[in-house]
């Protein structure tokens, strides 16, 4: 199959999830009901399209952002929501809302972008000191370094009497996802989509320092660019929607695998199949315990370990 | 006497032994060569029950390996692994005290701690004895090793390529104190080399191996010929004697 | 051949011995020190009638002592198997699978369903499977990725993930009038302790415990290597498998008390290292055991009487583990 085909293909599965998504929910709203009920029309624009977009941009601008992490980092295990970078975010915006709590709300997101930025920076310093023979390391370093972080949020939280937000912000789901309340979820489309003209200097930082260098890269500059894009993206999906592990740990790595690193070609394949992987399991968990709803992090994070799993033993492909 | 009879190996699919017989007498060094890959350290390993016996039997003196008591055979017969590993975290004193584990099974007595003593005595590892192992070089950390095995008391010592990581120095100093250890106090020693000139200048009785079978053995003067270098390891190299014993020309 | 597992459990610092004696001082130092930390813990802050508190909180510091032992134990007997320092049964997912199955049970036979059967049975087979899936996770674990240590451990965390979104998962699967049942969180709980299965567990650990203790001697000839054991006539493979079902045990107890717990092992193991450096497992046993004590009563007072913070002493466990954790890591790579 080549890239084109899947490309389509992702494209057509992609729109009739949206499709699907548009429809399914709580209250019963078959295509037809649009044209006969004004109210219809309403709940579709107030509540389901919300819905969908959120969870399409999510997905996708979580699985560049984490082929980009793994571009930095020359490693294929990581991913911003377990190294350190969504706790951050998290962290940043606990403050906000504890030292700052009128702020206007694009003041606390460029906060929690701001710590986002700083524990990845962290985590990066540590990765440095990394032998590079030991590759699993890497991930093994961010998912502890995640936990303290994360473990930081939750002490801050419990002495500020603020634990109902970790649920929120540590769960990603998007059941509360309404017109009005998404919106800052388009701010991370737009970085995901700017990045992309950014693509090859990212595929050259992954040849590493010393080749990225001698191709004339600004290596230091593009690192922090990259950085910059992965903490905003990441700080905007927790402060929405909440942490969703494993969507930008597998997708890339799926498409790696199958296309390569050449990100000019591959990275709107991984914003596709993201956005898709990300919407079926959203659909999946409204469905399967209907009328309740099982939050997209846990579904992922169940399907995502299996894929983790699965990559761990199955050798290095294109692993590196 | 360690005899070995109708002993075959297999890793996985691969075999790595055919249906091998051996006897290896007791006194003396005797040491094991062959080219890499002919099962020498498997051989070893199958006498010192690291790896299970699939096929054949393996018997010293009176007990058998694999059916007798595993602390039994451990007061008889005594393994030095090959040591790439990291050291252990132990003191010099620690680890040679293990020596007499099968013994006191962790309740030391005095005549333990006056063998460890001795062993360390014997060793002159004096100067060394509450030093980490980390902190050895590779001639001393091998030295406190083989006083591990001295202070386990046993009538046989099997030792698998402890020349691997030592320089000339140190590669003499650990082939004298064995053939110390086998004049003096009647031990047996089983070697596993490389360098067929060590083998051949201290050993008693030489085993060539050649894929997966016994080639040759006897006397390293009868044994260590051109010929034997051509079928065995496939060089062509010379041999010469000096007083008596043979060397080959590298 | 499983080689050293080098990289990681490698020396922190370079190894330090104590003169002849010092340890067994030191050991009688922290079990004094367990004691005042004790006291402070059942009479600070009690307003109530005597007759009531004391038997209580005596309780409640029981349970807290044993489940210290119980991680502790468990942890030493865990890091000599693997041979490794920056291991723990619940670093590799052990209690999140604990809580899997209980909360399997709950959504296959319904909350009443698993009410109505007598909590010891629950217990019994929630250990039973904990020890089979152990077995079965780690056993092959232990021999066959024995020589890549990182893809273990990167295997157990994330395992633990997948354990514990499951059981998230399932508890969303539950009608959320059953849920209740389920007592068993995420995080651990040292002030609710559940003492009502506190006599059973204690009879249960102190067993388990002296299991280990008995094996303190072969364990510390199997923490020398597979070959070296093997010399010294030692079986490693029997000695790792009932090691792991010892452990099964001591983490089924213990988190059915008080929950997961996280880095807790680890952070009293490797202060308990430093408190007592020895190979030998009859004083690190111990050691680790009083100082697992003191942290959880001493911190518990502290947190809770004396500072008055709100936040619950596992979060600061996970804080101070965690770093414990990438300190030893690093630390190691640094040799």
């Amino acid at each position: 199959m080549t890239r084109q085909t899947a490309g389509v293909l992702w494209l057509t599965g992609l729109l009739a999830l949206a499709a699907v998504s548009l429809f399914v929910g709580v209250i019963d709203m078959a295509p037809g009901d649009l044209f006969a009920d004004p109210e219809a029309l309403r709940l579709l624009a107030l509540s389901r399209f919300p819905r969908t977009a959120a969870v399409l941009i999510t997905g996708a601008s979580l699985a560049v952002a984490g082929t980009i992490m793994q571009m930095l980092v020359r490693n294929r295990f990581v991913e911003p929501m377990t190294a350190g970078t969504g706790q951050g975010a998290a962290l940043g915006i606990l403050i906000a809302v504890i030292v700052t709590p009128a702020a206007p709300l694009m003041a606390k997101m460029a906060l929690a972008s701001a710590t986002a930025l700083a524990s990845t920076l962290g985590f990066l310093a540590m990765v440095r000191r990394l032998p590079p023979t030991q590759p699993l390391l890497v991930p093994l370093v961010g998912l502890v370094y995640g936990g303290i972080i994360g473990a930081g949020v939750t002490f801050v939280a419990y002495q500020y009497d603020l634990l109902q937000y970790i649920d929120i912000w540590m769960t990603g789901e998007f059941s509360g996802v309404l017109k009005g309340r998404y919106e800052l979820l388009w701010i991370a489309a737009l970085v995901a989509v700017l990045t992309y003209f950014a693509a090859d200097q990212f595929a050259i930082a992954g040849l590493g320092r010393t080749a990225s260098v001698s191709l004339g890269l600004n290596y230091g500059q593009v690192v922090l660019i990259g950085l910059v894009a992965i903490s905003i993206v990441t700080a905007l999906t927790v402060v929405t929607v909440g942490m969703i592990p494993f969507v930008g740990l597998v997708v890339p790595n799926i498409v790696s695998r199958r296309f390569g690193d050449n990100l000019r070609a591959t990275l709107p394949l991984t914003a596709l199949m993201g956005g898709a992987l990300t919407l079926a399991s959203d659909i999946l968990g409204r469905l399967l315990r209907y009328p309740f709803e099982i939050p997209v992090g846990t579904v992922f994070g169940v399907l995502g370990a299996l894929v983790f799993l699965w990559l761990l033993y199955s050798g290095p492909r294109h692993a590196k | 006497m360690i005899r070995i009879e109708n002993v075959s190996f297999a890793h996985g699919a691969a075999p790595v032994l055919h249906d091998i017989s051996l006897d290896i007498p007791r006194g003396g060094i005797t040491a094991l060569v062959g080219a890499n890959g002919a099962g020498k350290s498997t051989l070893l390993s199958l006498i010192a029950r690291l790896a299970p016996l699939q096929g054949g039997r393996i018997v010293v003196d009176d007990l058998e390996v694999g059916a007798c008591r595993s602390d039994e055979l451990a007061r008889k017969l005594a393994i030095l692994p090959q040591t790439a590993d990291a050291a252990p975290r132990l003191t010099v004193r620690e680890l040679v005290g293990f020596g007499r584990y099968p013994y006191h099974k962790g309740r030391p007595g005095r005549d333990d701690h006056a063998k460890v003593e001795a062993a360390i005595a014997a060793f002159e590892l004096g100067a060394l004895a509450d030093r980490p192992l980390d902190t050895l070089s590779g001639g001393q950390r091998q030295r406190a090793q083989v006083a591990m095995t001295y202070a386990q008391d046993t009538d046989y010592v099997l030792l698998d390529e402890p020349l691997n990581n030592l320089d000339i120095a140190g590669s003499r100093a650990l082939m004298q104190l064995l053939q110390h250890l086998a004049r003096e106090h009647g031990r047996t020693i089983v070697v596993v080399l490389h360098d067929l000139n060590y083998a051949s200048a201290y050993a008693d009785h030489l085993v060539t191996m050649r894929a997966g079978r016994i080639a040759e053995a006897g006397h390293p003067t009868e044994v260590v010929t051109a010929d034997m270098l051509r079928d065995t390891f496939g060089t062509e190299a010379g041999v010469h004697h000096v007083n008596g014993a043979p060397v080959v020309l590298v | 051949m499983p080689s050293d597992l080098s990289l990681t459990g490698a020396a922190p610092a370079p190894l330090r011995r104590l003169l002849p004696g010092q340890n067994a001082r030191r050991l009688a130092l922290l079990a004094l020190l367990l004691a005042v930390s004790a006291a402070p813990y059942m009479t600070l802050g009690s307003r109530g009638n005597w007759g009531f508190v004391l038997p209580f909180r005596g309780a409640k510091l029981a349970a807290l002592v044993l489940v210290g032992m119980a991680v502790s134990t468990s942890t030493v007997l865990f890091q000599t198997i693997t041979r490794n320092r920056i291991l723990t049964p619940s670093i590799m997912g052990f209690d999140a699978l604990y809580v899997m199955i209980l909360t399997g049970a709950v959504y296959l036979l319904g909350g009443h369903g698993v009410m109505r059967l007598p909590p010891t049975g629950i217990f019994v087979v929630n250990a039973g499977l904990l020890v089979l899936a152990s077995l079965a996770l780690f056993g092959t674990l232990l021999g066959r990725a024995g020589h890549d240590l990182m893809r273990m451990v990167l295997t157990g965390i994330i395992f633990g993930t997948l354990f514990r979104s499951l059981t998230s998962f399932l508890q969303r699967m539950i009608d959320p009038n059953e849920f209740a049942v389920i007592q068993v969180g995420s995080y651990a709980r040292f002030t609710q302790i559940d003492t009502d299965l506190l006599a059973i567990s204690a009879v249960v650990l102190l067993a388990a415990m002296a299991a280990a203790w008995a094996m303190r001697h072969r364990l510390d000839v199997i923490a020398l290597g597979h070959d070296a054991a093997i010399n010294l006539g030692e079986d490693p493979r029997r000695g790792q498998i009932q090691a792991l079902v010892l452990i099964a045990v001591m983490v089924s107890v213990s988190t059915a008390l008080v929950g997961p717990v996280a880095f807790l092992g680890l952070l009293v193991v490797s202060l308990a290292r430093l408190i007592t450096p020895t190979p030998y497992h009859g004083v690190l046993l111990p050691s680790a055991g009083l100082t697992a004590g003191i942290v959880l009563v001493g911190g518990q007072t502290l947190m809770e009487r004396v500072l008055a913070l709100s936040t619950p002493l596992p979060v600061i466990i996970d804080l101070a583990g965690g770093l414990v954790f990438l300190i030893l890591l690093l630390k190691g790579l640094r040799r």
